[in-house]
């Protein structure tokens, strides 16, 4: 056996054993460090295959940021595990027969003649082609508008963003001069005419009442 | 494989309008920053002038000729300098409307304008796209700004629940219509549109290839995302509810100019791009346009909310917008060579449902406009009810509101009618007399819920009678708005030469 494939069964081995551990294991930290495994032998296959420059970017972005968004999400939130876990086998069902479905259509894509691996052959560049630099040549030349055009998109992302989550907090409770000078007497106080339900008041109970008039403290005004 | 930088600058003028709004985005952002109290009203005007300057410098490199740009993956043609323009114009408009809207409920910060401009530019790389890849960067921009704005008013439920629902749907489309691009490029080896129109030319009707299947699949996918950004059955469920939610001016954004794109976009996947499976996608946008234009009109009938009402009417209009679109080529799946595309029945399908399509913009913008106009800090008139003896309070208005509905029905001697009428001749041209009956019959039910609006304002007694109190420039556009319906219907060959012109100039073949 080549030394090829040997390293290939090894790191395939480890990718499929933390794949399944990262369903199976109880304590989401766990889950997401092993995920994270998954991540770095994938990207050792790719490496193996000559795509150094996917491998690089899968470790960089996915285990480097991603994942690390995840553990902080995870540690974060505080998300009962237990009740996740509750629905499992009354979900297997659909589960399964999804997982099923997907599996059976790959089998079908790969299988058939168009998409099959002899359609595909393996491209065998020479030793010092950098999949780096031709993708760099591409993407800034004949790709430079689709990708002028993403990174927009990520502008429309961050705004959107910012604009639908942003809230300013109070640090004080000030009022505004301006609010204040605006104020009218209607937008405070409302007089309802009411017929009289008691006798006429005294003067001495007349005088308290209008020493209480209805208005309300001056931050409170109604714009 | 050097992306040349042109020193006399002629590579790049073609896509000036873009670049300038790109542009201008940035050049708002940070003005709106260090203006501080002003950002208001200044992000509005900024906003206003740059969709003026893109109007005029899309007028400006107007011409009969097509351009290709960005190693082809750029297109502009006749075609995408009016879609371009009416696109341009609508948002101007709906923004125009919304304006005191949104300052009445605290929702005019910069970021909005921001928002709109990204989407307008993702409209325009749509309609100027020559790739499926950029296609789809564009559509995304455009969506990913509608999601925003739909869900701008973040502290109504209903407001970010219509978000929401756009944004996973919408993804969910997005998905679908990815998957198709990737089965097409997988067939085709190809991501542009012109090669793909060369290559799928060898895709005779009866090769039994595998190629094929791979190809019919994508169709599939690539049909229902392009249905979904129309709005119509059977994806149409997010029309009626985003439509509620949203704050009604940018219920006007999403109603108008977002139709163009998706016409666009329609026209430049399976017209432009696969017209030699046209018998494929044909007969899947029959039952589409067939299914929206039944279910839409009976829907609308039952509705008592006016938004929900019009939701419901677009999606029966977006049908009649796909019956032209699928009359273009011949139905018995002949498959047309180059000639074709200087036929007249060819121009007259598709410039039928472009005119069609801009005619609907034309009106939903003065539908919702007149939602705008009745409704005031802190009240919505949204209820069919709130209509009631318009007439009574304003005369003017509820003729205007009156030449809408009479339009949007379908009868005679306004914008709607010719609209209908160019499209159904396209339809009977091509041999589909059955879509044809189930149109027509579904227009006269439907014309019984815009007749209702019309009968609730000059014989009913007004539930409100408080006057209204509109800014000049809303009553003034408005008015317009509302003429040019009226005008449109009588004088309709002016815009129809333009939409016909657009197609005839704009050939496939380089």
């Amino acid at each position: 056996m080549e030394f090829k494939t040997v390293v290939f069964y090894f790191l395939a081995a480890i990718l499929v054993l933390a794949a399944l551990r990262v369903i199976t294991a109880r304590n989401p930290v766990h889950a997401v460090l092993f995920l994270v495994l998954a991540f770095f032998n994938a990207g050792g296959i790719w490496m193996l295959l000559g795509a150094e420059f996917l491998a690089i970017t899968l470790v960089m972005v996915y285990v480097g940021a991603v994942m690390v968004l995840f553990l902080f999400v995870v540690m974060m939130l505080d998300i009962d595990f237990a009740r996740l876990r509750d629905g499992f086998w009354s979900y297997f069902p659909v589960g399964a027969l999804i997982g099923v479905l997907l599996a059976f259509e790959m089998i079908l894509v790969l299988g058939s003649t168009r998409f099959g691996f002899e359609a595909f052959p393996v491209a065998d560049p020479a030793a010092d082609f950098s999949n780096t630099r031709e993708l760099g040549l591409v993407l800034y030349t004949e790709y430079v508008y689709p990708f002028e055009l993403a990174s927009l998109v990520l502008l429309v992302a961050m705004i959107g963003a910012v604009s639908l989550t942003l809230r300013k907090r109070r640090a004080s409770k000030y009022v505004q001069p301006s609010a204040q000078v605006a104020v009218h007497r209607e937008g405070r106080v409302e007089l309802v005419k009411m017929a009289a339900e008691k006798d006429e008041p005294t003067a001495a109970e007349a005088a308290a009442a209008t020493d209480n008039p209805a208005s309300a403290p001056g931050a409170t005004a109604k714009n | 494989m050097n992306f040349v930088v042109p020193e006399t600058g002629q590579y790049l003028s073609p896509a000036a309008g873009e670049i300038f709004v790109a542009l201008a985005v940035l050049v708002i952002m940070l003005a709106t920053v260090f203006a501080r109290r002003a950002a208001r009203g200044l992000a509005y005007f900024l906003t206003q002038l740059t969709l003026l300057v893109t109007a005029l410098i899309t007028i400006s490199t107007l011409d009969s000729n097509t351009h290709f740009t960005f190693s082809d993956m750029f297109v502009s043609d006749p075609l995408s300098g009016l879609l371009k323009l009416v696109v341009v114009f609508a948002v101007m408009v709906a923004l125009l409307y919304g304006r005191g809207y949104l300052a009445d409920r605290k929702l005019d910060r910069p970021e909005y304008y921001l928002l709109v401009l990204l989407m307008t530019l993702g409209m325009m790389v749509m309609i100027t796209a020559n790739h499926m890849l950029v296609l789809y960067v564009g559509l995304e921009m455009m969506s990913l700004a509608l999601y925003v704005l739909i869900a701008f008013d973040r502290d109504s439920v209903r407001s970010t629940e219509a978000g929401m629902k756009y944004f996973v749907l919408g993804a969910l489309a997005s998905g679908l219509l990815l998957y198709g691009m990737s089965m097409v490029y997988g067939a085709t080896g190809s991501l542009d549109l012109t090669i793909i129109a060369n290559k799928t030319s060898a895709f005779a009707i009866d090769s039994p290839s595998t190629d094929r299947t791979v190809l019919l699949f994508g169709i599939v996918f690539i049909v229902a995302g392009i249905a979904f950004k129309f709005g119509v059955v059977p994806f149409h469920m997010w029309v009626p509810d985003v439509y509620q939610g949203a704050p009604t001016a940018v219920t006007l954004l999403i109603a108008t100019a977002p139709k163009l794109a998706a016409f666009a976009m329609a026209v430049r996947l399976l017209v432009w791009g696969l017209p030699h499976l046209a018998f494929h996608w044909q007969s899947m946008l029959m039952f589409v346009a067939a299914a929206s234009i039944i279910l839409g009109n009976l829907a609308a009938l039952v509705q008592h909310d006016l938004k929900r009402m019009l939701a419901y009417s677009g999606i029966s209009h977006m049908g009649f917008v796909l019956l032209g679109l699928l009359s273009g080529f011949a139905h018995d799946g002949v498959v047309f060579n180059e000639p074709i595309y200087s036929h007249r029945w060819f121009s007259l399908a598709f410039s039928g449902a472009l005119f069609y399509a801009i005619s609907y913009v034309l009106m939903s913008l003065a539908a919702f406009g007149m939602i705008v106009l009745l409704s005031r800090a802190g009240f919505e008139a949204v209820r069919i009810d709130d209509f009631k003896g318009l007439n009574r309070r304003s005369p003017w208005f509820a003729a205007m509101m009156m030449f809408v509905m009479f339009s949007m029905a379908g009868i005679p001697f306004f914008v709607g009618f010719f609209a209908k009428f160019i499209v159904l001749q396209a339809v009977l041209e091509a041999g589909h007399l059955w879509l044809a009956v189930v149109a027509i019959v579904m227009s006269v039910i439907g014309a019984f819920y815009y007749l209702r609006i019309v009968k609730l304002m000059y014989f009913d007694e007004p539930v409100d009678a408080s006057p209204l109190r509109a800014p000049a420039e809303l009553r003034v556009m408005l008015s317009v708005n509302g003429l040019a319906v009226a005008v449109l219907g009588i004088a309709p060959q002016a815009l129809l030469t333009l939409c016909e012109h657009a197609f005839r100039a704009s050939s496939l073949y380089r």
